[in-house]
């Protein structure tokens, strides 16, 4: 078990290594160079030259990666051209939003789905698992940015039930302290989850009812329900865990589509507007910055697989 | 540990990804199943599909005809094309100058004079634009798709059959790339690169290409330790030669199911860029981004801006999906019905 979230943890290590490299290249493959893009179209050659002497690209590039790596730990992501502050100074009140609207959106998709999935296997062939099936699907196939325009063209300009967006102002836990404005975003990010979580968690649950121990369950006589909540649902829910650190970057990238249609300024909303003024620095300091709080999610997923599966926990090899 | 253990691993761990269920895309999630028993039966017998060319391709086309939506899909998916490229034809509109169309007294509501569909906020014919839009949406994810799938076949075959520290080398840099959210990475290649068709082609090929390669890989990996591959390189059949002559025509299935799944996930992809402002350029236009400029127009009741488009969308995703369903079905023979 030690080895194994070692050999994870060291994994994690590499990605986020990697990332790096890659957001760096990218910086460094701004067209025309950071300088032109920081001092505009018309600076003079000299003060190019200036500009890249001070900033230190005239060095060999292994150099300059160098410099940026051991920036990283400071939290030295660059320097904002819009908004004339540095990366993180910016990004440090969004990434909260992000973090709770995710977290919140994936709870709820769990709390929803588990139960659905049950559901679905109980009533398995009957007419209310056609439904769910068929409800699944048509959330399954419906992007999120679709669904947010419909969820506030009905709810909002229609039936004048919730407001488009929450406010500006909030604090990154007003999802909890004034749910009403949350209702529209969290259960739009949270639909595609719901969907591909109850088809997995279905799917999975009908995988453990075949197996030998729930045979085995039945011959010492536990009752059905005994043996759906007792011995299925327990193995089936271990699956639920790999699949949900494997969708957190999926998630994450929904949550650009939903902080955009709702206007809530989190990490993905900053992304595409950094992005129209071709804010270069924020947009690879959000990428970065949320690829590691991805990363470190699929970690602590993978960390409360191995705690909940007696297998690993006892350092079984299968 | 020998390529057989790798490819037997048992789907516990989160990082193994050839049967481990994959999310793909922005918060789209796909549970390859075709990938699931791919991993755990190894040793499934395929070798006969090569040898009753004849005979297999009725099988095949007999499978996939018992799918009915999966068929109806498909003349969907026909007529939409026909719709997009023959239909402009038929019915000429004006979808470049936007100054002639602001002139134009009728714009407003399905129904005016010469607007089945109604007219844009900013005048454009509604039908007319689908057409126009759905060229380059269904360009973008026909051609994005293709280039991903090449891709990501050459990189996970080369990977899977060379093994060892190349193998290692390869999956950590798919590992990498797949551990940033899609939607960032393509929002960053567009801001630098400046969005145009071929440059989306290609940036939404550059973040698909890591889930087939990772799908090839672990077919490799099973296919090569298998006897007909060791007789070709008894042989003296090198790399390139069994690549490309017996190892990708074995996992043709699993590619061409891939293949099917990726164009319904780009032009999603293509849709959520365009809805964020980051599709094509004016005076082109595609679906994601019509939609985002009817989200103005909604507020003020313009209903006929969002519901067409939308539902475009929405039913071309979906029927690759049951195309991509039938051809698991009817190309996969493990899971045939004999």
């Amino acid at each position: 078990m030690v080895g194994y979230l070692l050999r994870r943890f060291l994994q994690a290590i590499i990605v986020v290594l990697g990332v790096v490299l890659i957001v760096f290249l990218l910086s460094r493959m701004i067209p025309g160079g950071e300088a032109r893009a920081v001092l505009g179209p018309k600076a003079t050659p000299l003060t190019i030259r200036e500009f890249n002497r001070v900033n230190g690209l005239t060095q060999p590039l292994w150099v300059q990666f160098w410099h940026y790596l051991i920036g990283l730990p400071q939290l030295k992501l660059g320097y904002s051209y819009k908004f004339t502050q540095p990366v993180w100074a910016v990004i440090q009140h969004r990434l909260p939003k992000t973090l709770v609207l995710v977290g919140t959106s994936v709870v709820l998709a769990l709390a929803i789905a588990i139960p659905l999935g049950v559901v679905q296997v109980v009533r398995k062939g009957r007419a209310s698992d056609y439904a769910l099936t068929g409800v699944a699907f048509v959330l399954y196939a419906m992007p999120a940015f679709f669904l947010g325009t419909l969820l506030i063209i009905w709810l909002s300009f229609d039936a004048r039930l919730l407001p488009v967006s929450p406010p500006s102002d909030a604090s990154p836990f007003a999802v909890w302290t004034d749910p009403k404005a949350f209702i529209m975003p969290v259960l739009t990010l949270a639909a595609l989850t719901i969907a591909a979580f109850s088809r997995y968690m279905r799917s999975s649950l009908l995988d453990a009812m075949a197996e030998d121990y729930i045979r085995t369950a039945k011959a010492k006589g536990a009752s059905n329900r005994r043996v759906l909540y007792g011995h299925a649902l327990r193995n089936a829910l271990i699956p639920i865990i790999t699949l949900l650190g494997l969708s957190l970057p999926g998630i994450v990238s929904g949550a650009v589509i939903v902080e955009s249609v709702f206007n809530y300024p989190g990490m993905g909303l900053l992304t595409v507007q950094a992005a129209e003024n071709t804010d270069i620095p924020i947009v690879l300091g959000t990428t970065l910055v949320i690829t590691v709080a991805t990363v470190i999610g699929s970690l602590l997923a993978d960390i409360l697989y191995v705690l909940v599966d007696p297998r690993i926990r006892y350092g079984g090899s299968f | 540990m020998t390529s057989a253990d790798e490819s037997r691993e048992t789907p516990a761990f989160g990082v193994s990804a050839t049967e481990a269920p994959v999310a793909l895309g922005f918060g789209e999630l796909v549970v390859p199943e075709e990938a699931a028993t791919a991993a755990e039966q190894p040793a499934a017998p395929e070798g006969g599909e090569a040898q009753t060319t004849g005979g297999i391709a009725r099988q095949i086309a007999r499978v996939f005809l018992e799918h009915k939506l999966a068929v109806v899909s498909l003349a969907f998916i026909v007529l939409m094309i026909l719709f997009c490229w023959v239909g402009p034809l038929v019915y000429h509109t004006q979808q470049v100058n936007q100054q002639a169309v602001l002139l134009n007294i009728e714009n407003g509501p399905p129904g005016a004079t010469g607007h089945p569909l109604g007219t844009t906020n900013t005048g454009f014919d509604v039908l007319g634009r689908i057409m126009y839009g759905g060229q380059v949406s269904l360009t973008v994810g026909l051609l994005s798709a293709l280039v991903a799938t090449v891709v990501g076949v050459v990189y996970g075959a080369i990977a899977g059959f060379f093994g060892r520290w190349l193998d290692a080398f390869l999956m950590r840099v798919v590992d990498i790339v797949l551990s940033i959210p899609a939607l960032f990475l393509l929002i960053a290649l567009v801001t630098i690169f400046h969005s145009s068709e071929p440059l989306l082609i290609l940036v939404i090929a550059g973040i698909s290409w890591l889930i087939p390669a990772r799908l090839v890989r672990g077919e490799t990996l099973s296919l090569r330790t298998r006897e007909y591959v060791q007789a070709v390189r008894a042989m003296g059949g090198r790399g390139p030669r069994i690549i490309g002559r017996h190892i990708i025509p074995n996992a043709i299935g699993t590619i061409v199911v891939f293949a099917t799944f990726q164009v319904a996930t780009s032009i999603l992809l293509l849709a959520a860029l365009g809805f964020l402002g980051f599709g094509v350029p004016a005076p082109q236009t595609d679906w994601g981004t019509m939609l985002s400029n009817a989200v103005d127009a909604a507020a003020n009741g313009w209903w006929w801006e969002i519901y067409p488009v939308g539902i475009c969308i929405v039913l071309v995703v979906v029927a690759f999906n049951f195309i991509g369903d039938a051809l698991r079905d009817s190309l996969e023979v493990r899971t045939q019905r004999r």
